[in-house]
């Protein structure tokens, strides 16, 4: 229901703007990164009373920041959508920071390599950003904080064709939103 | 197939005889287009188009226009007509134009109009029994005549094979410079291009409403896909679906009110409907598989689309309302991206080959299946609305063309205009004049 209503808010959004066809002017944000401002919001937002104090752990955030300046990718083989024993700390990692923080919104963002179509792609590449929830899901995160969404083909890491690039491009980047 | 190779070859010396009558006159007509011809025994009409008299002072060569639409088609052979000062009110020596091979002849006239129009004129003659076959007349702005070259085209492929022309439709298509992506709407010769849409992330899947007024396709402005539609007049947008997870793959309903997509909202790819103009997505098949890329049949009654529930890839088929699934591709282990040619009796889809991807036509009464491309990385089919000849995007030396084919394979044509990355070509209906 809340994300009809989205939907139709942004659907009258939209309506409302019929000459902006053009959408240079929109910056897509990588919020990757931005861990020191994020904390900040969060503690404005957080209710203080008259003298109270908000305390900062700069061990906590720095420890917050190093979770995502780390590994967020996980790396999949052709045509597989199978979490390889190897991410499942990453996977840990991030699920243990996901959980800590309630208000955190996660997408899991998955790819594929260039072959084949880009519509088929793209649901191949929903596979893989669907294991990696599950996986997270399996270790106690809300569903609701993290979205599944795929690329397909269309984002590749690395360009090129041979099977070194194709295997950076096989994969699901958690992102932080 | 001897006498095929046969005849090819006295065409051949009979093209190197005109050739060489007329080479010290020639004009490179086709420098706007790439025509690769494959095959033998390939019937095509032979035709002189010559240049329209005063369309040197227009912006627009129209008589090169129009042969190269014919020719694009693979039923008609351009005759040179170099020397020829002719006209549509000229009665042409017929036995001249026999001689070279011409077995019908357009003549016309460009004249500019004193508030500014264009008038273009042109009379299309049965040069065999020297039968006057009709002609048209255009009173067109500048920037219409493209179209009204266009429009001859339509008519004389129309007078000589029967079938109506389309090279008046438009194609639209997606193009990625940079980190800029957009949306065009072009001839369907791939010139005149205009830009719809323009964004710095990903657009896919572009596809025209049954009355050529909309596109909806996919974009990824929000970091994720979701489907608008957008009228292409007036740049005016609607978002769709934009549900939890991705949302993709929109086909239209041949009534233009219902759009067929993949959402992921409930888990995995799977296919809804939803109102052309927005609403609540009403589930048509249930898997625990990929169902994803629908598209309508003609009349309506049917989706064909892409499963991996039997393991793999293949292209599957279900009453438009949901029900019972039949399966339509056997061959290989990978076949995406259907497309149903307006008039019901063709299947085009991409079929994975030894690694490549190609492009596969399939006859619906038989289900005889072809493969009509060399090429390795096809993608997107389409057809034109008269059901002879398919866009779609391919790789030629490392780089993204849309190239034109005829459904037997044997003629096919890159398309003009962009430079760069192309793809996603979708040819849109006809649209009422």
């Amino acid at each position: 229901m809340k994300h009809l209503l989205l939907a139709i808010g942004a659907a009258v959004l939209m309506a409302g703007c019929s000459s902006a066809v053009k959408l240079d002017s929109v910056p897509v944000e990588d919020k990757a990164g931005t861990t020191i401002s994020q904390e900040g919001a969060e503690g404005l937002g957080r209710a203080v009373g008259k003298g109270g104090v908000t305390s900062v752990d700069l061990d906590k955030s720095a420890q917050q920041a190093a979770i995502l300046a780390g590994p967020r990718i996980v790396y999949f083989d052709y045509d597989s959508f199978v979490i390889k024993h190897e991410f499942q700390s990453i996977i840990e990692t991030h699920a243990r920071y996901i959980k800590a923080d309630k208000g955190r919104k996660v997408a899991i963002e998955g790819h594929t390599d260039e072959r084949g179509g880009r519509e088929y792609n793209l649901a191949l590449g929903q596979k893989r950003a669907e294991a990696v929830r599950s996986a997270l899901g399996l270790l106690g995160v809300v569903d609701s904080q993290v979205e599944a969404v795929s690329f397909g083909k269309e984002k590749p890491a690395a360009q090129g064709t041979d099977e070194d690039a194709m295997a950076k491009n096989r994969r699901a980047e958690i992102s932080y939103r | 197939m001897k006498t095929g190779l046969t005849n090819v070859f006295l065409n051949f010396l009979r093209e190197l005889a005109l050739f060489c009558t007329f080479a010290t006159l020639t004009v490179p007509v086709l420098a706007q287009f790439r025509v690769e011809v494959s095959g033998v025994g390939l019937t095509q009409l032979p035709i002189a188009v010559s240049a329209f008299r005063g369309e040197d002072g227009a912006s627009q060569k129209i008589a090169a226009i129009v042969q190269a639409d014919l020719e694009r088609s693979g039923q008609f052979r351009g005759v040179d007509t170099a020397g020829a000062a002719l006209d549509e009110v000229t009665r042409p020596d017929m036995a001249v134009w026999r001689q070279r091979g011409a077995d019908s002849l357009a003549l016309g006239s460009v004249t500019r109009l004193v508030d500014g129009r264009y008038d273009v004129r042109f009379r299309l003659w049965d040069v065999v029994r020297g039968q006057d076959l009709g002609g048209q007349s255009y009173a067109v702005i500048q920037a219409d005549l493209r179209l009204a070259a266009h429009r001859i085209a339509d008519f004389i492929y129309e007078k000589l094979t029967g079938d109506k022309g389309a090279f008046s439709t438009r194609i639209a298509y997606v193009t990625k410079v940079a980190q800029r992506y957009q949306l065009w709407v072009a001839d369907a010769d791939g010139e005149n291009a205009q830009s719809a849409f323009t964004s710095p992330e990903p657009i896919i899947s572009p596809a025209w409403s049954p009355n050529g007024s909309q596109l909806a396709y996919v974009s990824f402005e929000s970091r994720k896909p979701v489907v608008y539609t957008h009228d292409v007049a007036t740049g005016k947008r609607r978002l769709i679906a934009n549900f939890r997870g991705s949302n993709s793959a929109p086909a239209w309903s041949p009534d233009g009110r219902t759009l067929a997509v993949t959402l992921s909202r409930d888990g995995g790819s799977q296919l809804y409907a939803i109102d052309a103009g927005g609403g609540e997505p009403r589930r048509l098949a249930q898997s625990s598989s990929i169902d994803t890329e629908p598209v309508y049949t003609p009349d309506g009654k049917s989706i064909y689309f892409v499963s991996d529930r039997g393991g793999a890839p293949q292209i599957y088929k279900m009453p438009s309302m949901g029900g019972n699934v039949e399966r339509v591709t056997f061959a290989g282990s990978y076949n995406i991206s259907p497309a149903i040619s307006p008039d019901g009796r063709w299947l085009a889809y991409i079929s994975r080959v030894s690694g490549a991807f190609k492009l596969h036509i399939m006859e619906l009464a038989s289900g005889a299946v072809n493969a009509i491309t060399d090429t390795s990385a096809d993608e997107s089919p389409s057809f034109a609305p008269n059901s002879r000849l398919i866009v779609y995007a391919t790789q030629q030396q490392g780089r993204e063309a849309l190239m034109t084919t005829t459904l037997d394979g044997k003629l096919k044509a890159r398309l003009a205009g962009q430079n760069g990355n192309i793809r996603e070509p979708d040819w849109a209906p006809f649209q009422k004049q």
